[in-house]
């Protein structure tokens, strides 16, 4: 028997098809704008201004960002690198914590986990913080800086917790132990195993976090050299001098060569690939993740 | 046991106790070439100073403000296209505009920054390039305070809808159908379904998201303010939050002394809030205290 559609829900369904497309064109419609802008010509663009649909086709800006690859690469290079070690190591110390905060048998678990909470609700602010890690910790212009301020926070740990404690039973716990197991290796065997999806949204959070940081760049490093690639792509829009410094790197002068319109466009593009690439993939697990996540309330 | 969870709570120990000790510098006028107590004190000098100019009342009244509209339009809108599209049974249309709607998030504020300038860029910014077409005078958006109220707040949106959005939904899939279908045997319509069960029924998670965000309610977005107005001074008086103003004082006027009172009196404010309103949840309703 078809289903049949009363007046009430022919209305809503109307509205919801208009909103949704509304808003779906308004998420899309800057994107396209940026791709539009980065295709044109500079003179076009000069004249004419951005356009939804280039006024003249043209691939120079894409073509001046990679005059010097070897300084955008190395931005590249300095970002994924700090996103996959980052990445792993805060995972790892996550996922650890996690699941020793979720064990009902350690006895400072109350504790620690406050411990660790009491980070959202108080803290010294960012001056000292600054401070500590210039100062003290000596961590000015490393590249150690890019990793380790953002390796854990407190939200993912709890979020890691919750995972474990409902995708682990906990007779798994005493039946490993039972079977002779360390504290570790049921760790390590059973518990990073069953919470996969838990791991896969942390991991992605994290990654996400580490791969659009523009922020430390901007308050440790003053090496151009390290600069994380969407620092780097600041300074593009930002400043003329990074066509000077660029040339200064490479020891060739192109104090004439301000980056164009089109320029950055293409820059903000090359920045944003990679994510555009993955986001179908990634997106899938985050919805998953964060579903579960939710439901558990 | 305790061994693995040691690195965690020594990174925390360095990365957010320690510099709890450095509340101290708030009432020094530091400079980088003293160590911590050598700097000559000064007692509240620092704080008098933001109180008197009139900085902390403007900066507080900008990040609550702020903060209050993007928790309720933020929401308000989440829960409506969450339920909107709940309601549609297209299969692919739902996978497609979800994954539209969620996209913005995963850019990062950099490329918001670029996004806002090619539309809003005087000479050859989208906005401008559409007006002329029209026949009308070009706008200056960025010599405009009043506009960047609802830019920054339509650009919030934009960046977090899908997030919140997903929240919802999932919230929404946990619904039974059987109150739906005795709904629908009764007489109820769509609209009356929607408001007297799917509405109800978010409440919970409105709550939880709700008190998260309350927690965090004088930390600004600083991403989102420093990338969409940097340091254009013209629209600081709309503009500026805690945290931007804190990133200024350390990164432009080396003012420390005062960048950290700024933020000390952010972090203490902040627990303050969030203590009472823990405290008020717990009388009202214990299930949802925070802690």
């Amino acid at each position: 028997m078809p289903i049949q559609k009363d007046n009430y829900t022919r209305l809503l369904h109307s509205i919801a098809y208009v909103v949704i497309i509304g808003l779906s064109v308004a998420c899309l419609l800057p994107f396209l704008l940026i791709i539009s802008a980065s295709l044109t010509s500079n003179e076009s663009i000069i004249r004419d201004g951005y356009h939804l649909i280039p006024g003249q086709f043209s691939l120079e800006g894409y073509k001046t960002v990679f005059i010097f690859p070897q300084e955008v690469l190395r931005a590249y290079a300095v970002t994924a690198c700090a996103t996959v070690i980052g990445t792993t190591m805060g995972l790892f110390f996550m996922t650890m914590a996690g699941y020793v905060l979720a064990r009902k048998d350690f006895k400072y678990r109350n504790g620690c986990a406050f411990y660790i909470y009491f980070t959202t609700l108080f803290g010294g602010g960012l001056v000292p913080w600054y401070i500590m890690i210039t100062k003290y910790l000596g961590l000015l212009d490393s590249y150690a800086v890019l990793v380790l301020p953002g390796l854990m926070t407190p939200f993912l740990i709890i979020l890691m917790k919750n995972f474990v404690k409902s995708a682990v039973p906990e007779e798994l716990f005493d039946s490993g132990k039972i079977d002779g197991a360390g504290d570790f290796r049921i760790y390590w065997q059973i518990v990073l195993k069953l919470s996969m999806p838990g791991i896969a949204t942390v991991g992605l959070f994290l990654a996400l976090y580490y791969w659009n940081d523009w922020f430390t760049s901007s308050l440790f490093i003053n090496d151009t050299h390290k600069y994380q690639l969407q620092f780097y792509l600041y300074n593009v829009i930002n400043s003329a001098q990074f066509i000077a410094q660029m040339g200064a790197g490479t020891g060739v002068s192109l104090a004439t060569e301000v980056p164009t319109e089109s320029t950055k466009m293409a820059m903000a593009i090359v920045v944003t690939g990679p994510i555009l690439l993955l986001y179908p993939f990634v997106q899938r697990y985050f919805v998953k993740g964060l579903t579960i996540g939710a439901v558990k309330g | 046991m305790f061994l693995m969870l040691l690195p965690t709570l020594i990174f925390f120990l360095i990365n957010s106790y320690f510099p709890m000790i450095g509340i101290y510098y708030a009432f020094t006028q530091f400079d980088f070439n003293t160590s911590m107590f050598n700097a000559p004190f000064v007692g509240l000098q620092n704080f008098e100073f933001l109180w008197k100019s009139g900085t902390l009342v403007k900066l507080t009244m900008n990040t609550i403000g702020y903060n209050v509209a993007f928790i309720v339009l933020g929401n308000v809108l989440a829960i409506c296209c969450a339920i909107l599209l709940s309601e549609l049974n297209g299969k692919w249309f739902k996978k497609i505009s979800q994954s539209v709607l969620f996209l913005p998030y995963f850019v990062s504020f950099v490329i918001l920054s670029v996004i806002v300038y090619n539309m809003f860029n005087y000479d050859s910014g989208f906005l401008n390039t559409m007006l002329l077409q029209l026949g009308l005078n070009p706008v200056d958006v960025y010599s405009k305070p009043w506009a960047w109220i609802f830019l920054i707040i339509i650009f919030y949106l934009w960046k977090n809808l899908g997030y919140s959005m997903v929240i919802y939904l999932a919230a929404i899939t946990g619904i039974s159908d059987e109150y739906y279908e005795a709904a629908k045997i009764d007489g109820a319509n769509i609209f009356q379904r929607i408001w007297y069960i799917t509405v109800p029924m978010l409440k919970s998670t409105f709550v939880v998201l709700l008190l998260f965000a309350l927690g965090s309610i004088m930390k600004g977005q600083f991403d989102l303010f420093y990338q969409l107005i940097g340091n254009n001074g013209l629209l600081y008086n709309t503009t500026d939050i805690l945290d931007t103003y804190v990133y200024r004082s350390l990164k432009v006027t080396f003012d420390v002394g005062m960048a950290t009172a700024a933020g000390v009196y952010q972090s203490l404010f902040g627990f303050i809030l969030i203590m009472t309103v823990n405290y008020i949840i717990r009388k009202i309703n214990d299930d949802y205290a925070l802690f």
